[in-house]
């Protein structure tokens, strides 16, 4: 028996360790190296497992290996601005405690990495934003951004901090016990509270399609916040395998997979995270394939994809018509728990990108009949 | 008495006159973890030693599952289709693969036997 594909295996030096990695070890987790760090991949009881509580109950993430940093400048609208120049999305316009995904663009329209913003909600920290960006890319982020900020801006790296991700229909009552503000807040808000007596910027948002929260505390005493969220019974830690499949069913992207700087946000089906100041005015790397690609569409679209039987069909496979031409390839794919079938994302040409178009996956060089689907494959639970 | 070998691959067969069961090992399950698809060859086929029997896949990745020894697929067992977790439950029993009429003997003396084999997962 041999693995054909497996996990991300960047960073050959000795992997970084997350704040809370003596945690996963004591917990039995298998450990793997990912964005050059050494993480949970399962635990114990499995990913199928760890999966379904997620979407039943409550699912505990360590997220801290991803990048925290924060833009400061001297008023929001000047570090707004700066960070504009940099994403397709208003941030001008963003209010206080409300946080926003976008992208990271290069010139031309690339996809250099995707993120979280969000502006603070304290009157005290006007001109401070606070950004999440993927693991595997921060230190390139950073020194892109950097570059690019005018004098009176900032990058401050949050290399002091460690994050983790409360996810799941059981997400509000379980931290509404530690951090009774929780439960009034809403989708895609965010606020400094006390969790467990700790001070912590908790927002509501996370990568899994479910209700949920991430939470964002000091390296030294995020642990106490993941023991004592443990201590409930309705938790449970849950690794990255599983984090996979919830936001592969939750038709989320997984940057270098699903975007990467060959793929625009509009081939990518991200336009809803493109506010419409932007798109008339541009003003960011890459807006004139952007706005082009909106007036005239795009020749090939990220979509989902069911296929018929219950073969998974994985990162690479190429997609191609019922008569045989090849139209596209899969981004990301794999076992819906959830959807308990298989489900996968792709690019493909424009004119078969419609829900509902029957295609074929070339799995082990035979056509697997599967359909168009529109994403998520599984109802999302966010609390609006 | 039926006798089990393993080859380094993880692969067992269980030897039964002339005919062998072939599975995965409890530690190869163990190290996919949750099997959600099994795809299996069509009986009559021939299998060359470490050519692809068969294809497992967890939530994660797929996999090959090779031939411990060359021989014509006689049974698969159509079971795992609907209850591809079977592999994880009961590898050695109920999760078999499939059965092969073994075609030359002298390829068992390659594998290993159980202690051998329990000794070489040991040193992974």
């Amino acid at each position: 028996m041999a693995a054909e594909a497996n996990t991300d295996t960047a960073g050959a030096a000795a992997p970084l360790k997350t704040p809370l990695h003596a945690r996963h070890v004591a917990l039995g987790a298998r450990m793997v190296p990912f964005a050059g760090y050494d993480m949970p991949v399962q635990y114990p009881a499995g990913i199928l497992t760890e999966h379904n509580w997620t979407r039943e109950k409550a699912g505990l993430f360590d997220v801290s290996h991803m990048g925290q940093c924060f833009l400061i400048g001297p008023d929001h609208e000047t570090t707004a601005k700066a960070l504009e120049a940099l994403i397709p999305a208003d941030i001008v316009n963003l209010a206080p405690g409300k946080q926003r995904y976008s992208q990271l663009l290069n010139e031309e329209g690339g996809i250099l990495d995707d993120l979280m913003i969000t502006r603070s909600i304290d009157p005290d920290e006007d001109g401070a934003l606070y950004l999440v960006v993927n693991a595997a890319c921060k230190d390139a982020d950073y020194a892109h951004i950097e570059a690019r900020l005018p004098a009176n801006v900032k990058l401050v790296k949050a290399e002091h901090r460690g994050l983790i991700a409360l996810q799941g229909p059981g997400a509000e009552a379980a931290l509404a016990k530690i951090a009774p503000e929780a439960a009034e807040m809403g989708f895609m808000t965010s606020r400094t509270m006390k969790v467990a007596g700790i001070k912590a910027n908790v927002s509501r948002s996370g990568y899994t399609g479910e209700d949920g929260y991430e939470i964002s505390a000091a390296a030294n005493r995020i642990g106490e916040i993941w023991d004592t969220l443990l201590l409930d019974g309705t938790v449970k830690p849950i690794g990255l395998g599983a984090r996979d499949s919830l936001r592969l069913e939750a038709g989320l992207c997984l940057y270098g997979h699903d975007i990467d700087t060959t793929t625009s946000p509009i081939e990518a089906a991200l336009n809803w995270s493109i506010q419409k100041r932007r798109r008339e005015e541009g003003g960011f790397p890459g807006a004139a394939r952007v706005q082009r690609e909106l007036a005239e569409g795009v020749s090939r679209i990220r979509v989902g994809l069911k296929p018929e039987g219950r073969a998974p069909a994985r990162e690479g496979t190429e997609i191609a018509t019922p008569d045989g031409e090849v139209i596209g390839v899969v981004t990301s794919g794999g076992f819906g728990p959830t959807l308990n079938g298989p489900c996968a994302m792709g690019y493909v040409a424009k004119a078969h990108s419609a829900p509902g178009t029957q295609l074929n996956l070339i799995v082990r060089g035979k056509p697997l009949p599967a359909v168009v689907a529109t994403m998520p494959f599984v109802p999302n639970g966010y609390k609006r | 008495m039926a006798e089990t070998r393993y080859s380094k691959d993880h692969e067992y067969i269980r030897i039964e006159g002339d005919v062998g069961t072939v599975g995965i090992s409890d530690y190869a399950q163990g190290q996919l973890g949750d099997v959600v698809f099994v795809e299996l060859p069509t009986v009559g086929k021939a299998l060359s030693k470490g050519g692809e029997a068969a294809v497992v896949e967890s939530v994660k990745a797929a996999s090959e599952v090779y031939a411990p020894v060359s021989g014509e697929v006689v049974e698969v067992n159509g079971e795992l289709e609907a209850a591809p977790g079977t592999v994880n439950e009961d590898p050695a029993g109920k999760g078999w693969f499939l059965k092969i009429r073994i075609k030359d003997a002298g390829e068992l003396d390659a594998l290993m036997n159980e202690a051998e084999y329990q000794d070489y997962v040991k040193s992974l």
